[in-house]
């Protein structure tokens, strides 16, 4: 009989269904054949024209019809949450038994919604926000202002699925939906709730977004391969591909979920957090918050380096965050480094950036219970400074009981997350 | 299931930065005074939209690296200076040891922009011939690199990261009025069942931007008559007066700050939230059903409303709602400091926290006429939020 209570007295919290978007497609299979077959999803932007981009390939989701990020956004969040709800078989229709943690990007007017404003002032020449301000008075824009509203989005899901109470929205740069988790987790475990619904979701790769990112020189320029521009480890990384998406995952105390007959896809056993002060975007040159974070976890977890066997990698595939998440990894997993599976499934979907959390702690669940670790695709030449095994190419069979998912984002967010088979 | 033991949270550190200036004191001072006092309205800048401009600061001294200052937009670092503002009341400034376990919570929007080039390329993108090419040349080149960093939400608790050292967790919550409710409702959570033993919470708003009025004026939400408390707007057809505020709590568990020496200003002793669609009296039922939880505990006559207020009419006949039936003396903090979104409420938290630490409230608020005098002592403070659009929480703020 296992444990209702951790090692550290607290609820076990266990995932009970779980849903995702991306660029390879919708849902878990057609995203788990296509990922473990080692296909890219990284593709040429078609979405705006892309003359006098510096990056013009991205891994967008192209499938789902939109107005704009939020609208997106909400959209993939919903087909995601959809399939978890539905896997869960939690709850009635409409009415899930907890509150909803959404990891989502910041939102704001984009050129349209300018333009439109700058029209309705009537003036085409030397527009300034003056002008905007007097087209926005001059018309009704109630429901724009809704739309971008940063709860919106938010909004719009908790009457989807009928979630509890006030829904959180969250934003960690690209650690987003892992601290989507770490909050439903500890939501659980204080006794607040028995059950979560865990949304990541990310559909603003507009022009702007991806200009941003450009201009900090993040982005991987190989834009005349695309599927093979994201090589996450490799000496010839030159940046990550932006890319969308949307994860889900079903929270519940193992009590809740034992209860009522679900069955358990895994189990997210801690959770570990410590952010960075050493500058805006670039980590600790030590390293030291990156291993700070994944030791938190192991112990909130209650467990060794030696009990890990898989690292979901952040892996983004930029030449900085790569290095030192090697570094971290040494540092916390020393001898048994080599002994542990290291891949990155930025290789194939891109980084989804405020989805991707959730969407990777999916697809590490997903390589526990399946014994199929995907690869790190686009491995052709090895970093002589990354000593890892980095499941090069092609997915591999191995028994995995518990791995790591790391997240790492600008504003010195890490967040790493010890997801496990079943309750011990 | 067994819930952890509550323990006891209390507020021992409060930075707060507003129209009527820095600290709690100042506020005590102005809210005390006469009109020009605590009327410090910029009509003029933004005209004919109207702003509740922060004071003038010295950054320097919470934000001593000018590469930092340089680095931020103002909603950062009006944010981060009164994060600063925060540890050095509660005595934890430069304590890395405890920086290290502290665990902060932001509830931020977004930053600026760069309303030149927004200005340049709409007006380019009307006489272009290929409008989509020409966006991204100038998105390419006019764009200032380092302004992403100002204008990404959780960028804001990294600068209190890297300026402050705060590093134990560092979580940017998103929603308007709400996220700042939720803000809180979740460090005092957190704190209650052991999830930590400090944390930083608040959040900073920028008024004096021309894309925060605009966005509230795509819904006609501004109040652009001549200044009036928030309760009178309604008849008038509503509306909110913006404005700039930065707001820090520090939230510890009692025994953490007694071990260290630290000296209460407050007890935080809950925090619910709630969202209603808003449909067939569904958010004046979830404010009923919020104030049924604290009330129980509420020393009669002995209790001030702190209220988030905004001046748009429908969101305050919410609140009238349950104000009118309770008949508490209020105090509409936004009439005179101006609506500050996400920030609204880790500021009346602290506001509330200033009346029961000195056991007296402040006189009704610009001078309204809708708020009650109250020369009874003070013990207990309930600060109440309904969003313009969303989001309805409330809080109990008791004397130790």
């Amino acid at each position: 009989m296992a444990h209702m209570k951790d090692k550290h007295g607290r609820p076990v919290v266990v995932v009970t269904g779980m849903g995702v978007v991306t660029s390879l497609g919708q849902g878990k299979d057609e995203n788990w054949a296509k990922l473990t077959a080692g296909q890219s999803g990284i593709h040429t932007i078609t979405r705006f024209p892309i003359e006098g981009l510096r990056t013009t390939i991205a891994g967008t989701v192209d499938f789902v019809p939109f107005d704009n990020a939020p609208d997106l956004t909400t959209k993939m969040a919903a087909l995601a949450g959809a399939e978890a709800v539905g896997e869960a078989k939690i709850g009635a229709e409409g009415k899930f038994p907890g509150p909803l943690f959404l990891g989502m990007p910041p939102v704001e007017l984009e050129w349209p919604q300018r333009q439109d404003l700058a029209r309705a002032s009537g003036k085409s020449a030397d527009i300034t926000y003056t002008d905007i301000l007097k087209g926005a008075a001059a018309k009704d824009f109630s429901a724009m202002q809704t739309r971008f509203l940063f709860g919106s989005v938010g909004d719009a899901l908790a009457d989807r699925f009928g979630t509890k109470g006030a829904p959180i929205s969250i934003s960690t740069a690209c650690a987003t939906g892992a601290t989507a988790i770490q909050l439903a987790v500890e939501a659980i475990r204080r006794g607040e709730t028995e059950a979560a619904l865990v949304i990541g979701a990310d559909g603003s790769a507009n022009q702007e977004s991806l200009v941003r990112f450009s201009l900090l020189s993040a982005l991987s320029t190989r834009n005349g391969d695309p599927t093979a521009a994201a090589r996450p480890f490799s000496k010839d990384r030159d940046g990550f591909v932006m890319a969308e998406g949307a994860g889900a995952l079903v929270l519940e105390s193992f009590e809740h979920a034992t209860a009522r007959g679900a069955s358990i896809l895994g189990v997210v056993e801690g959770c570990g957090e410590m952010a960075d002060s050493f500058h805006r975007t670039r980590s600790s040159p030590d390293g030291a918050p990156i291993i700070g974070c994944i030791r938190n976890a192991l112990d909130d977890a209650g467990v060794t380096p030696a009990d890990v066997q898989y690292v979901n990698a952040h892996g983004t595939s930029t030449p900085e965050n790569d290095k030192m998440e090697y570094v971290g990894l040494a540092a916390v997993f020393g001898d048994h480094l080599p002994a542990i599976a290291v891949s990155s499934n930025k290789s194939m979907i891109g980084h989804t950036l405020s989805a991707a959390g959730a969407i990777e702690a999916v697809f590490t669940l997903m390589t526990i219970r399946s014994g199929i670790i995907p690869p790190t695709i686009n491995h052709t030449e090895a970093d002589p400074a990354i000593k890892m095994d980095l499941v090069p190419n092609v997915a591999r069979k191995a028994t995995v009981t518990r791995a790591i998912s790391n997240s790492f984002g600008f504003g010195g967010q890490n967040v790493c997350l010890v997801l496990a088979a079943e309750p011990a | 299931m067994a819930i952890a033991p509550e323990r006891e949270a209390w507020i021992t550190g409060i930075g707060l930065v507003s129209a009527l200036g820095e600290g709690l004191d100042a506020h005590w001072d102005a809210l005390n005074g006469d009109r020009e006092a605590w009327l410090k309205l910029d009509s003029t800048t933004h005209a004919p939209y109207q702003v509740h401009p922060a004071v003038a600061l010295d950054l320097a001294k919470q934000i001593p690296d000018r590469g930092d200052r340089r680095q931020m937009e103002g909603w950062q670092r009006l944010g981060t200076y009164a994060a600063g503002l925060a540890l050095e009341n509660a005595g934890v400034k430069g304590q890395d040891d405890l920086l290290k376990s502290m665990h902060m919570i932001v509830a931020a929007g977004g930053g600026e922009r760069d309303y030149a080039v927004d200005g340049q390329i709409l007006s380019g993108l009307e006489a272009s011939n290929e409008p989509a090419k020409f966006l991204n040349e100038r998105l390419m080149n006019d764009l200032r690199p380092t302004l992403f960093l100002a204008q990404l939400s959780n960028l804001l608790a990294g600068n209190i990261s890297i300026v402050h050292g705060v590093v134990g967790s560092s979580r940017t919550f998103m929603g308007e009025e709400m996220a700042g409710v939720d803000a809180v409702r979740v460090a005092l959570g957190r704190c209650h069942a052991s999830q930590g033993d400090i944390f930083l919470v608040g959040g900073a708003y920028s008024a004096e931007r021309p894309d925060t009025i605009l966005h509230f004026e795509l819904g006609h939400m501004n109040w652009t008559r001549p200044w009036v408390p928030v309760w009178e707007r309604p008849k008038d057809g509503g509306g909110t007066i913006l404005g700039s505020v930065g707001a820090f709590l520090v939230i510890e568990a009692r025994e953490h700050a007694e071990k260290r020496g630290a000296t209460p200003i407050a007890k935080l002793s809950k925090v619910s939230s709630d969202r209603a669609r808003r449909r067939d009296g569904d958010a004046e039922h979830s404010m009923a059903v919020q104030w049924n939880e604290i009330s129980p505990g509420l020393i009669p006559g002995a209790t001030i409303v702190v209220s988030g207020a905004t001046g748009v009419s429908e969101a305050v006949a919410i609140e009238r709602d349950i104000l009118d039936q309770r008949r508490v003396p209020t105090r509409a903090t936004g009439s005179v400091i101006g609506h500050s979104v996400e920030a609204t409420f880790p500021a009346n938290v602290a506001l509330a926290a200033m009346m029961v630490a000195r056991g007296e409230a402040v006189p009704p608020i610009g001078g309204s006429k809708d708020e009650a005098r109250m020369t009874r002592k003070v013990k207990q403070a309930v600060v109440t939020s309904v969003g313009h659009w969303r989001g309805e929480g409330m809080a109990l703020v008791e004397a130790i």
